[in-house]
Formats: structure tokens, sequence, C-alpha cells
């Protein structure tokens, strides 16, 4: 028997980059509607949540930068895309359903 | 006259007026600047509202969207916003470009703007409520950044696909239309053609204005498009299906009818380029601007016929465009040259122009289409079709007519002048006068030649049997194919009929004996006359001598008879003078015959 040393498997290595680096999330919003602001508050109770202090929340209100919505290609809204770390997710919706954002952001519970 | 041009060199065209639209509507309308499609709409989509434009895959909804947009911007200076759910921006480049359009250029020019929106349903996870803001704010920013009023949205049933709470895409759509409204664009939305439906997704409840439904069927291994406007509210429009090709540059929808008969009449007559011909009808030839239909059976001498009024046309400094469905160009002018008629010279002047093309090779919408298209290229004053019958090789026999109806009608309007040639059936007995598609009450002038057998060859007889507004000749004539073209002779009427041929000839030179005899018998009687005259002169003159001879003889007798009458006085005054009875001088001399002699008193 080896001495102790189980080789990583990739999954893991991942978990680990996860755990590791910082998230960046950008929320798309239009506006100060009801819906917008329950994202953006379930945005930062979920972060605080699972994410502790590794991520940014970047919140663009595409009402005031409409060119961002076609260069970042936002249908939906509220739109939260998880950039880093990659790949590229996208979850849709008020982000009310934790499950949902859970399986969408790709974040393992603890 | 020919009003016309391609996306290539844009024109500023007018939009069209209300008042030239054939039907009556409250709606203001914005023209889509697509061949015939402003026709049969009316004037064009409905303003500030939006579309529906439905069809199956391959129907040409995006590229007529497409063109929309194009001709919105360059024809009638509006802006478009093109937004895409399934093509990409270079995909549609590359599309549109096979009609001819740059729509690189527009976009540089700020007349087009394109967004490619991209939904890819595995990339999206739903957590909670959403809703679509993002696209109205793309869209408003797009139209904002290049003052668009017109807008395509191809194809909206892709969010269907995308995400899967229909409640809220329902809800998006409605909106979406009535924000479309408000910010006043005149837009085209394009849906799938759904098995039972209109459209997959039920489009067709929210757009209500208007509707139009695209086509593509295979119809006898020839592929046709059609388009019908399913619903056009508060217009008049057209409920058929209207044949529609896509070519080289752009759509052409072709309306199965003209819109309206009035356009302007001539009054100059033009020759036909066969004497007699011209003679038959009323001595002047047929109107400027008509149709004329010259129909006989195979080898009767239409093409030849056609060919002396192309001629004629030549002459007179005229654009002619001759198209030719059984000939090539080159086997028209040898045969033409046979018969001494040189349609080369004008050829390479430029006034004549040949197409030639096999029926079967094009569907009829796009040989229609062709046809017209080169009409107005080519602008030309003289039209021949030879023959018009050849299309009839196609499946569609109402097509056939109809497509003729709309060619006259393009050509009438144009003030150019139209001979079709027709073939129909040798059918022994019958009368050639049947043409096959019905256009024999359409055309203005009608030439019929027809084949007549006797004395064991076949001849041809040649009558107009109409030509409206002209005094036409209801003379039967003989047509002849000589080496210097055609010529009519007048034919034979005789106990049996008409007589052509060689029985003409004979006939004439039977007559020409029978003119002989009689000119010789009058000659004789003349002389026989004149012979009497003179006897009858001769005795007058005997007569007249013998009266003068008696007259004169009398007047001698006369004349001894006084003067024996005064010499028996004298002698009797003398005698009783010498007896001295009396004293009694001589009675005084009196000059004439006065003595009482008895012949004197009888003469008295």
């Amino acid at each position: 028997m080896m001495n102790g040393y189980v080789p990583e498997t990739a999954a893991d290595a991942a978990r680990r980059a996860e755990d590791q680096e910082t998230w960046q999330l950008r929320l798309y919003v239009a506006g100060q509607t009801p819906r917008s602001l329950a994202a953006i508050a379930n945005l930062r109770r979920f972060c605080q949540e699972f994410l502790a202090d590794r991520y940014t929340i970047e919140v663009i209100d595409v009402l005031e930068q409409p060119q961002l919505a076609q260069r970042d290609e936002i249908v939906a809204i509220p739109t939260l895309v998880r950039r880093l770390p990659p790949p590229i997710r996208k979850i849709i919706g008020d982000l009310s359903n934790q499950e949902r954002t859970l399986v969408g952001l790709d974040v393992v519970k603890r | 006259m020919w009003v016309g041009g391609t996306a290539a060199e844009p024109i500023t065209r007018e939009p069209a007026s209300l008042s030239s639209q054939p039907f009556v509507s409250s709606l203001p309308k914005a023209p889509t600047g697509i061949r015939g499609l402003d026709e049969i709409t009316g004037g064009g989509l409905p303003h500030g509202r939006p579309t529906l434009l439905c069809g199956g895959p391959g129907c040409g909804k995006t590229l007529l969207a497409t063109e929309f947009l194009v001709r919105g911007a360059v024809d009638y200076g509006e802006p478009g916003v093109f937004m895409s759910f399934e093509e990409t921006a270079p995909d549609l480049g590359a599309n549109a470009a096979s009609l001819g359009f740059d729509l690189d250029r527009l976009v540089a020019d700020g007349q087009l703007r394109i967004d490619h929106v991209r939904i890819e349903r595995s990339e999206i996870e739903e957590a909670g409520d959403y809703d679509l803001e993002g696209l109205f704010v793309r869209l408003g920013h797009a139209i904002d950044t290049i003052g668009a009023k017109r807008v395509v949205i191809d194809t909206i049933e892709a969010l269907f696909s995308g995400f899967s709470n229909e409640g809220i895409l329902r809800a998006e759509l409605r909106r979406l239309l009535h924000w479309l409204k408000d910010r006043g664009v005149t837009a085209i939305i394009t849906g799938e053609r759904g098995a039972t439906t209109l459209t997959r997704h039920g489009l067709e409840e929210y757009v209500s204005d208007c509707v139009i439904a695209l086509d593509h069927r295979v119809q006898g291994e020839v592929s046709t498009r059609r388009l019908r406007i399913v619903k056009y509210r508060g217009s008049d429009h057209g409920t058929n299906e209207y044949p529609f090709v896509i070519e080289t540059d752009g759509f052409t929808v072709i309306p199965i009818t003209s819109a309206t008969l009035d356009h302007a009449v001539s009054e100059e007559r033009i020759s036909t380029g066969i004497a007699e011909l011209d003679e038959m009808l009323g001595g002047k030839g047929y109107y400027r601007g008509t149709s004329v239909l010259v129909s006989g059976t195979a080898g009767s001498g239409k093409t030849t016929t056609a060919a002396h009024m192309v001629d004629a046309a030549c002459r007179r400094g005229e654009r002619v465009l001759m198209f030719t469905f059984e000939e090539s160009a080159d086997q028209v002018l040898r045969n033409m040259r046979s018969v001494n008629i040189d349609l080369q010279t004008w050829r390479e002047k430029g006034l004549l122009k040949i197409d030639a093309a096999r029926v079967s090779l094009f569907g009829l919408e796009r040989h229609l289409s062709r046809m017209l298209r080169l009409l107005y290229e080519f602008r030309p004053e003289f039209v021949v079709i030879d023959p018009i019958s050849a299309l009839l090789d196609g499946i569609d026999r109402e097509g056939v007519a109809r497509m003729a109806v709309r060619l006259i009608d393009t050509i009438k309007r144009e003030g150019a002048t139209l001979v079709l040639t027709s073939l129909t059936a040798a059918v022994e007995g019958r009368a050639q006068e049947a043409t096959d598609i019905g256009i024999s009450s359409i055309v203005d002038a009608w030439v019929l030649l027809r084949d007549i057998e006797s004395n064991g060859e076949r001849n041809r007889l040649i009558h107009i049997l109409k030509a409206r507004g002209i005094g036409h000749s209801n003379q039967v004539r003989e047509f002849q194919l000589t080496d210097r073209g055609v010529r009519l002779v007048p034919a034979y009427i005789g106990p049996d009929g008409v007589l052509t041929g060689s029985a003409r000839v004979q006939q004439a030179a039977r007559a020409e004996r029978e003119a002989t005899q009689r000119a010789f018998e009058i000659e004789a009687r003349r002389a026989r006359l004149a012979y009497r005259r003179a006897a009858l002169q001769a005795r007058i003159e005997a007569l007249r001598a013998e009266l003068e001879a008696e007259t004169a003889q009398f007047e001698n007798l006369l004349e001894r008879d006084r003067e024996h009458a005064a010499h028996l006085s004298r002698a009797a005054v003398a005698m009783a003078n010498s007896r001295g009875a009396t004293r009694r001088e001589a009675s005084p001399a009196r000059t004439g015959p006065t003595a009482d002699t008895p012949l004197e008193r009888s003469r008295r």
C-alpha cells in the first residue's frame, strides 16, 4: 500500500479551485422593479450563505446601459451570469428558487 | 414608359399615393417597395403596426423580411432594425447578397441594424420569476440608435424553444406587440407554419392587423411559390394566391390581373410591313399600343408575318423585344433571311433583342418574371411573343391564360405594341378559330391563317377575324410565302367556293380569256356600227341630191311658164294694137311674172 497518497480526480481539482477562487457574478436588472430588487436581495443572501467572502457582485441596470444588453446577449431579466470561475453560466429569474440557483451556478453545498 | 430599378441602382421612388390604389382603405400604409406586393395590398403593409408573415421552412420569409427593410431604407428613407433569432449577422448578409443587397454597407451607413439574439436552452437555468425586458431594451436601443421606422423580428417563435415558461412568454409577446405599436414602427413578425394552425405557436392570435402566408410547393416537377394575404384588417385585399419568384434582385409578386384598365390609347396607325395586309386593315395598318394575335397551324407563316411587323417597327426606329420559345435566335434570323427579311441588321444596331428559352426550363411564374424584367430593362416599343401557345407545354392552363393577361396588360400600360403568335390545332373541317388558351377575346386584333386543301394542293388563306376600332376588310385572301416575303393575293370566289393555288391560276387564265373574247366582240360591233353609219350617211346624201335636182327642175319650169305667159300677153296687146281697135298701151313692164296666166292662177 502506498504511503497515504491518493491521486486527485479532475473533479476534485476543480472543486479545490472553486473553493479557492473568487467568484465573479454579474446580475442584470431593469430599473427598480420589485423583481429586480428581489433578485438583488436574493443574490446577496445566497452568496453570503454559500460563497462566504469569495465573491464579487456587479449589478448592471440595462435601462441605464442598454448597449450592454446586446453585448452580453441578455434576453430575460433578471439574468445572473457566473463569469468566474469558468465556464460561464446563466441563470434567469429572481433567484427565489434556491435549489435551481445552486444547480445553475454549480455551487456545491457544504 | 418603363419605370423600374434594382437595389443595385437605387432610385428614389415616390411612395405609392393613396389615390393610385385600387382598393379603398382607411389605414395608412407603408410601401414595401417589393415588386407586386404593394399592388396586391393596396399600397403596402399597415403603417405603424405589426404584420405576421408565416410559412414553412424555405418559403422565403427571412428574405422577404430582409427586402422589406432594405427597400425601406434605400427607397423610402426609413432605417430598419432586424432582430434575428436564428441567423447570425454574417449569414443574413450572405443570403441577402444573393438578392443583390449589401447589408454591411447599410449597417455602416446607419440605415440598418442587425441584432442577433442567441438563446441556448441548455445554457439557461430558470430560477424564479422573470420577464423578457432584455429584448425590449435591446430592441428599443437599436431603434433609437438609428431612428428606425421599420422592424423585423425573425422568428419570435424561437423564444418558445428557448424558454419553458409559456405563460410568461405569451404575456411578453402580447406586451411586445403593444410596445411595437406604441413605438409606431411598421413591423414584420415571422412565424413557422403550424400543422393545424397558421403558426406553430399561434402567433396569429396576437398579430391581427395583417397576416400574409407564404407557400412553396412542387407541381409537376416544377417548384412554385405562392403568397396569400390571409387577413388585412381595414383594407380590402385580394384573397387569391399570387405566384411569386425570388430572383437575383429580389422578390417579385405577380398579381394575376392588372388592377385597372385605364391606359392611354394612341390614335396612330402603324404598318404591318405587308402592304396588302395594311390595306385590309382599313388601308392604314393597326393601332399603336394594341395587341395583335396571329394564329395558324404549324408552318402557316405566323413567325414570318410577325417578322414583317418586326422589320417594319425597326425601320421606324422602334426598339423590339422578341421572346421565342421554340427556335433559337439565330434560327429565327436564318429562317427570315430565306424570305428576304433581314433582321440581323436590326439586331446589330441594338434595335432588336431576341430572347429564346425553352418553356420547360422554368415554372410559369419564373418565365413571367423573367419576361417582365427583360421588358423593364430593354424598354421596347414593340414586343413579340412567338408562340404564346408554347407555354401550354406546362401543366397549368389557367395559369397560362392569367399570365398572358398579365403580360398583355403590362405591355399595354407601357404603350408598347404586342404581337402574339399562337399555334392552333390542325383539325380538318373544323374552323381553326378556337385558340387553346382563350385570349382571343382579350387581344385587339386577330389575324387567322387557315389552310385549305383542294385540287391536290394545300394553300393558305388569311383573314382578319377582328380588329377593334378599325374598319377592316372581311375578305379572305390567299397568303403566299415567297422568297421576297409574304404576299397576299386576292382569292377567287368561284362557284365552288374559294379557289386558291393552281385552281386560282386556272381561273385567272380563264377570266383573262373571256375578257379578251369580250373585247374582241366589242371591237367587231363597233366596226359594224361604223360601217352602217357610213352607209346611212351616204344614202342620206343621195336623197338630198335628188331632192335638190327636182327642186331645181321645178324652178326652171316655173320660170319658163312665166316667160311664156308674158310673151302671150305682149302678143295679144300687139294684135289688138295692129287691129287698131283700141289704142291701148301695153301694160307697163312689170318685173317678174305677174300676168294672169292659167299657170299663175293655179299657183295662187
